[in-house]
């Protein structure tokens, strides 16, 4: 067990369920257009923004991490069909849903059966790409 | 149907960051979602099992102790049948591994950092999020 990721997900988890965005309808309330629009997740964005920029800072302000390793490199700039067909699949996926990753792993715990279905298939999804990059890209 | 809460999605959103932001600062990890899930399920990925397990249970037990003691948390039933729900997650899962990122990762992590592949696709998936939710949302 890793006591720093323990926390960084007690953290995270805490976050998604006091933010709404472990409810589809709140999630969905934002992204459909249509219905009584509410805007409460661009207030989790934004809030969430500020304080990873911050944090970014800190690493910037930093030579290593506190626990040993090292800190990322530079972002690539690659920008490619992947990238983009990519961020399009998921965008279709959230839309459909209101489900992302992150809130759909937490939100198991309330027993809803189709969220089991959503994780279910979305690992299958990952595992798809995952094990074909295993082939083509052994450094993936 | 949702109200706009800024409040609990500001406080929200500060957390969920905080959890990213302390695994950056203190261990250099760029904590995305989708890699925590994508990691567990490839078996070619060992190295980073015990952290990406540890974040995961960080956040389900918050997520328990939530559903416990405010079970109004989550939604009770999801907000589309079975089917549209496991093409939902389907879609999420193969469209965050191609992109190699999701909400948490590109949206907060590398946006916040300025990272080009980062700012693109979170445009592309909020924008393919509303445009679906909101085509959806008039078909139901």
């Amino acid at each position: 067990m890793n006591p720093l990721a323990l926390l960084g997900g007690a953290l995270f988890g805490a976050g998604v369920c006091i933010s709404g965005m472990v409810k589809p309808s709140k999630v969905l309330g934002f992204l459909d257009f249509a219905s009584s629009w509410d805007p409460t997740l661009l207030v989790v964005m934004a809030s969430a923004l500020a304080v990873m920029i911050v944090a970014w800072r800190i690493v910037a302000h930093r030579r290593s991490p506190l626990l040993g390793g090292s800190y990322p490199e530079p972002p690539s700039p690659l920008v490619d069909a992947r990238l983009i067909v990519g961020a399009a699949v998921f965008g279709i996926g959230w839309g459909l849903s209101g489900y992302c990753p992150g809130p759909a792993l937490v939100a198991v715990v309330a027993g809803v059966p189709a969220t089991f279905v959503f994780v279910a298939t979305m690992l299958a999804g990952m595992f798809a790409i995952e094990s074909r990059e295993q082939a083509t890209r052994p450094d993936a | 149907m949702q109200q706009f809460t800024p409040v609990a999605g500001l406080v929200g959103g500060v957390l969920i960051a905080l959890g990213l932001a302390v695994i950056l600062i203190g261990s250099g990890r760029i904590v995305g979602l989708s890699g925590v899930a994508a990691g567990l399920i490839n078996p070619h990925r060992g190295g980073d099992r015990a952290w990406r397990l540890s974040f995961l249970i960080g956040a389900l037990a918050v997520g328990a102790i939530f559903e416990l003691a405010r079970p109004s948390t989550y939604d009770a039933a999801a907000p589309h049948g079975v089917v549209v729900i496991a093409i939902s997650g389907l879609l999420v899962g193969l469209g965050t591994r191609m992109a190699n990122g999701c909400t948490s990762g590109h949206g907060l992590c590398g946006v916040a950092r300025v990272s080009k592949r980062s700012i693109i696709a979170t445009l592309v998936f909020f924008a393919v999020g509303v445009v679906t939710a909101t085509l959806v949302g008039r078909l139901a």
